[in-house]
């Protein structure tokens, strides 16, 4: 397999099933995945983890003017998202108005359009969260 | 005997659904449309958001059917979509799902298409496959984003949405499919052409010739092979493009409101094409009991409809609350007008 090949794999598995790594040393938990310990800098390699994709919202902030690709989806909230084993990530909300957004505030992952290159151009999808499901029962 | 029926029993091992939070009433279309006159076919439908299509359906829909079904991803030997709104033209959806699930290289992956009844296509197909020993399990997923052209009939009820099944051995299964039965003809009640947006239908087409002589015939069919009457089933399911063609046809194949109102979600989704006979599908299993006995029918243009005889097994009760259930997805909802759904489902055109 080519290494690019395997890039692009690396990184369907980090945008589509939020997988990160664990330290095998110190055992911490990071998204995206490194070279280093972030904690411990150990730099063994570092075996995949995959992460529950529940979190919560830790900041935010609302997008007005947004950049090439993403104008269509304006205005729309940021967050920085706080995951249940530790890592903070950057991703968008969506399923909420912006006015409901709140510090806290439970969320899940979920898999949807980021943006498309033009009329022609293939669609991104990746990771954005949500404002967690009530289950019943 | 023309039912399809495999050598070794074949089941659903999990099973979920995904339904957008958007919903368009009825009568908001009529206002813009009809000056707010005449009758709905139903209250509301299930509008995706702007970052939603087939593609994240399904791969929701998916994502709960494996939370129900607790197996190694990589033992799915085929993921197949059926839709009539993939993504891209040129270029399959499953990948995309069989990827983000964690079922890739080693699997088949397959976009279908019937119109409304290519969902139920990848469950009739995956039966076979998995009682061939092909595959351990099939993953077979129906959803849409399905579009009317602006003021037609159709936009009323052409709605988002989507389940998804994993087929697997009867030992491991929650529901184990009896037979199936699928009825085909010519029927040109319905159709879209490669480069045009929005479907085309044959006004006269729709209702007896297609959808009911196709939802009938097929059920009619499977009943009478296997000697049951309407009075054997807990629970029945028909494509549902309304609300009121399912009910007029389950009547007429002598069911009560009871054993059809669970599976009947039109009235309340729309009609999520190749997601609504299988959401039906998911609402019942939701709240079904060891034992229980389900008809389900699909429906597609063009024409054709899919008949299964579906058991339940003790297997089921455990599996219910696994994954958000069809119910907690109705609940979850959020009313839009009709600028909203134009700006969403990309009705404007910005270049
Ligand atoms: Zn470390």
């Amino acid at each position: 397999m080519t290494t690019e090949i395997a890039r692009h794999w690396r990184l369907n598995s980090q945008r589509y099933q939020l997988v990160g790594e664990v330290c095998p040393k110190c055992g911490v938990k990071m998204f995206p995945p490194r070279d280093v310990c972030l904690e411990c800098a150990d730099d063994t390699r570092q075996p995949d983890y995959q992460f529950s994709g529940r979190g919560e919202v830790y900041s935010f902030t609302t997008v007005h003017n947004a950049p090439e690709g993403y104008q269509e989806s304006t205005p729309y909230t940021v967050a920085l998202v706080k995951l249940e084993e530790g890592p903070l990530i950057t991703a968008q909300l969506t399923d909420v108005a912006n006015s409901e957004v709140e510090i806290g505030m439970p969320v899940e992952m979920v898999t949807r359009k980021l943006r498309t290159q033009g009329e022609e151009g293939v669609i991104i999808y990746g990771y954005k969260f949500r404002p967690r499901l009530s289950v019943a029962g | 005997m023309p039912l399809m029926k495999p050598n070794i029993d074949v089941g659903i091992v999990g099973y979920g659904c995904y339904i957008p939070m958007y919903r368009l009433p009825a009568k908001e279309v009529n206002r813009i449309w009809n000056d707010g006159q005449g009758g709905v076919p139903i209250k509301e439908k299930a509008v995706g958001g702007p970052d939603e299509d087939t593609m994240t359906i399904g791969l929701e829909a998916a994502r709960n059917a494996l939370a129900r079904a607790q197996i190694d991803p990589r033992q799915i030997g085929a993921v197949w979509v059926g839709s009539e709104s993939h993504p891209y033209a040129v270029k399959p959806t499953s990948t995309i799902i069989a990827e983000a699930i964690g079922a890739t290289p080693a699997t088949q992956g397959a976009d279908w298409q019937f119109a409304c009844k290519a969902g139920t296509e990848t469950i009739q197909a995956g039966i076979g496959f998995v009682a061939g020993g092909m595959a351990r399990y099939v993953l077979g997923i129906g959803a849409d984003t399905a579009q009317g052209r602006p003021g037609d009939a159709l936009e009323f009820t052409a709605a988002s949405g989507g389940a998804a099944f994993v087929i697997g051995a009867a030992e491991e299964s929650l529901a184990v499919f009896e037979a199936t039965y699928s009825h085909v003809t010519d029927t040109p009640d319905f159709w879209r052409r490669p480069t045009t947006h929005y479907p085309s239908h044959g006004q006269r087409f729709t209702g007896e010739p297609a959808y009911f002589h196709h939802v009938l015939s097929a059920a009619q069919t499977i009943m009478a092979e296997l000697g049951y009457t309407a009075q054997d089933f807990a629970y029945v399911i028909l494509h549902q493009p309304n609300r009121k063609f399912p009910e007029r046809a389950a009547a007429e194949l002598g069911f009560e409101k009871e054993q059809w109102v669970t599976g009947l979600l039109s009235p309340v989704v729309g009609n999520t094409y190749a997601g609504a006979s299988v959401l039906g599908l998911t609402a019942v299993l939701d709240i079904a009991q060891p034992g229980d006995k389900i008809l389900c029918v699909s429906f597609g243009s063009g024409a054709g409809s899919d008949a299964f005889v579906i058991n339940t097994t003790d297997r089921l009760p455990d599996k219910q609350k696994s994954a958000p259930t069809t119910q907690d997805y109705i609940n979850r909802r959020v009313e839009i007008d009709y600028a909203t759904y134009v700006r969403y489902r990309s009705k404007l055109k910005m270049h």
